[in-house]
């Protein structure tokens, strides 16, 4: 059991608030996922010509300062640096392969959380409550975010093992269920270049979508290639740069439940996290259908 | 002179709610409940055995009126997995949808859902009778073994998968039968016994548009002729 939430805002004035609506939709799956949690959030996009990276310091303290002045003389152009617990999101001038293996090469000991323009993924070991403070998640802005409370079941409680998992530029992927045949397609990924940290089977799904991408399907194209190869149960809520799309599997064993309004769309595994919402009271609420690939944002994939 | 007894989630919790359901004694069964902020907290009114008559005030969680006798619950708005779930007698009314495995083996009593039911509604049915106004998901009426599933609008795949002696009726289209299920004749017994069903749903629907499903009888015996079917 874990639970999924997302919450896409269609009204902007609602963005310096996306954080304070999203923090009680994440707390109330606490009971379906008090391993660990963590989010996706969407905004404060890098300029044309930028990245902005998320990294996680790995056992000491890193000096994010001296890191971020590195990597500012390195690439040319003063970095963007904002700290958030063990995390940091830098804005740098730099394309993904350069920035990546100069990371690699200079700070081994810091890991890639995520990287786009806009995606920022933070998760940690802990119930969601607590995530939501260390996070200061009631104070964030953006236009839209994903986040995941875990129960886990096939591998270790880790940061590694949480979830939203990275699966490209502006992407990430939240799975509630259990893949049966991981193993066997974590080994047929690794042949075709994909690396993994973990024994996870949702990394696998993750990994699937990026190779897919990767060989150059559209988002809908890799979700519905996903519905073939990945044996198991799931409901998936992907983000991305514009939005977060939905996918269930054929028997649709995981809950998923949707909300829209003329402010927000909204996701979660029950509806008890949607109950705050403000108007949910006259939200058009529905089950997604089973092995449908649903997207929402500015534009549809 | 009737009161009303107000019980309000928001300032109580579920188990509560349901000791003083469960604490009803035949004298105060009469007075009506009503059940404020359910937002979607599961387990409400569950496992009564008086016939009192709780309403609940907005979306409720998972298995909603569960395992409950004589009691009638009803849902001012939609409900998660598993409603009336085991119901032993009894009704529920879902004023809105209801999720998956609705009235899951139910074993008497009446369900009635004037929204949509979704996957696996009557799962593993055994007396109860569901009653549902729009549609239902897929694998709905599996492995059903008694009552009847009355569906006013589609079916989704797989109806009636592995199925028993339940009996489905069905208004509107079905995407396609599960194994074992076929359609049968609809005879004069069968539309009064539909009628009488829809009218105690207070449902108003015709009783000739809908067309009969029932098991085959080829899978729940083994028959080496149908192996090839388990």
């Amino acid at each position: 059991m874990c639970g999924i939430v997302g919450l896409y805002l269609k009204n902007h004035e609602l963005q310096p608030e996306l954080g304070a609506l999203f923090a009680p939709m994440l707390i109330a799956m606490g009971e379906r996922g008090p391993d660990s949690a963590g989010f996706a959030i969407y905004g404060d996009e890098a300029p044309e010509g930028s990245i902005k990276i998320t990294l996680r310091q790995s056992g000491r303290e890193a000096a994010w300062s001296e890191i971020a002045d590195a990597l500012g003389e390195k690439f040319g152009d003063p970095v963007t640096l904002s700290v958030n617990a063990s995390y940091a999101t830098l804005k740098v001038k730099s394309d993904e392969t350069a920035l990546r293996a100069y990371l690699d090469e200079q700070h081994p000991e810091l890991r890639v959380m995520s990287i786009g323009r806009s995606i920022e993924i933070l998760k940690e070991v802990g119930s969601p409550a607590s995530i939501v403070d260390r996070f200061g998640v009631r104070e964030l802005a953006g236009t839209h975010i994903i986040g995941h409370t875990r129960m886990a079941t096939e591998s270790a409680v880790t940061t590694d093992g949480s979830h939203p998992f990275s699966t490209g530029m502006d992407l990430c992927l939240v799975h509630n269920g259990s893949l049966s045949n991981h193993n066997r397609l974590r080994r047929r990924l690794q042949a075709a270049g994909i690396e993994f940290r973990t024994e996870n089977d949702s990394e696998v799904a993750a990994g699937y979508l990026t190779w897919r991408l990767r060989e150059g399907d559209t988002l809908k194209q890799a979700l519905e290639a996903a519905l073939r190869e990945l044996d198991g149960f799931f409901t998936f809520a992907i983000g991305t740069a514009d939005g977060f799309a939905v996918l269930r599997d054929p028997i649709a064993c995981k809950p998923a439940v949707m909300a829209e309004t003329d402010d927000y769309v909204a996701i979660a595994s029950e509806y008890r996290s949607l109950a705050d919402l403000p108007g949910i009271e006259h939200a058009n609420l529905w089950e997604p259908e089973p092995a449908i690939v649903y997207t929402w944002g500015r534009e549809a994939a | 002179m009737s009161r009303t007894q107000v019980y309000d989630l928001a300032n109580g919790d579920v188990r509560a709610l349901n000791q003083q359901l469960h604490e009803l004694g035949d004298a105060d069964f009469e007075t009506p409940w009503r059940v404020l902020h359910p937002k979607g907290a599961h387990a409400i009114a569950c496992g009564i055995s008086v016939p009192v008559h709780v309403v609940i005030e907005g979306h409720a969680g998972y298995y909603c009126a569960g395992m409950n006798q004589r009691a009638h619950v009803e849902i001012d708005g939609n409900c998660g997995v598993g409603v009336a779930e085991n119901l032993m007698s009894g009704s529920v009314r879902v004023r809105g949808h209801a999720s998956q495995s609705a009235g899951a083996s139910g074993h008497g009593g009446l369900l009635v859902i004037e929204g949509n039911a979704s996957a696996r509604c009557g799962i593993s049915m055994k007396g109860i009778d569901i009653v549902v106004r729009g549609s239902v998901g897929h694998m709905s009426g599996f492995m059903a073994q008694l009552g009847n599933l009355v569906v006013c609008g589609d079916a989704g795949e797989a109806l009636g998968d592995s199925l028993y002696e339940a009996r489905i009726f069905v208004r509107g289209q079905v995407k396609d039968l599960g194994a074992d299920c076929i359609e049968k004749e609809m005879r004069d017994s069968h539309r009064e016994q539909l009628a009488l069903l829809l009218k105690e749903a207070e449902i108003d629907a015709d009783p000739g548009a809908f067309r009969r499903y029932g098991s085959a009888r080829r899978l729940y015996r083994f028959d080496i002729d149908h192996v090839d079917q388990y």
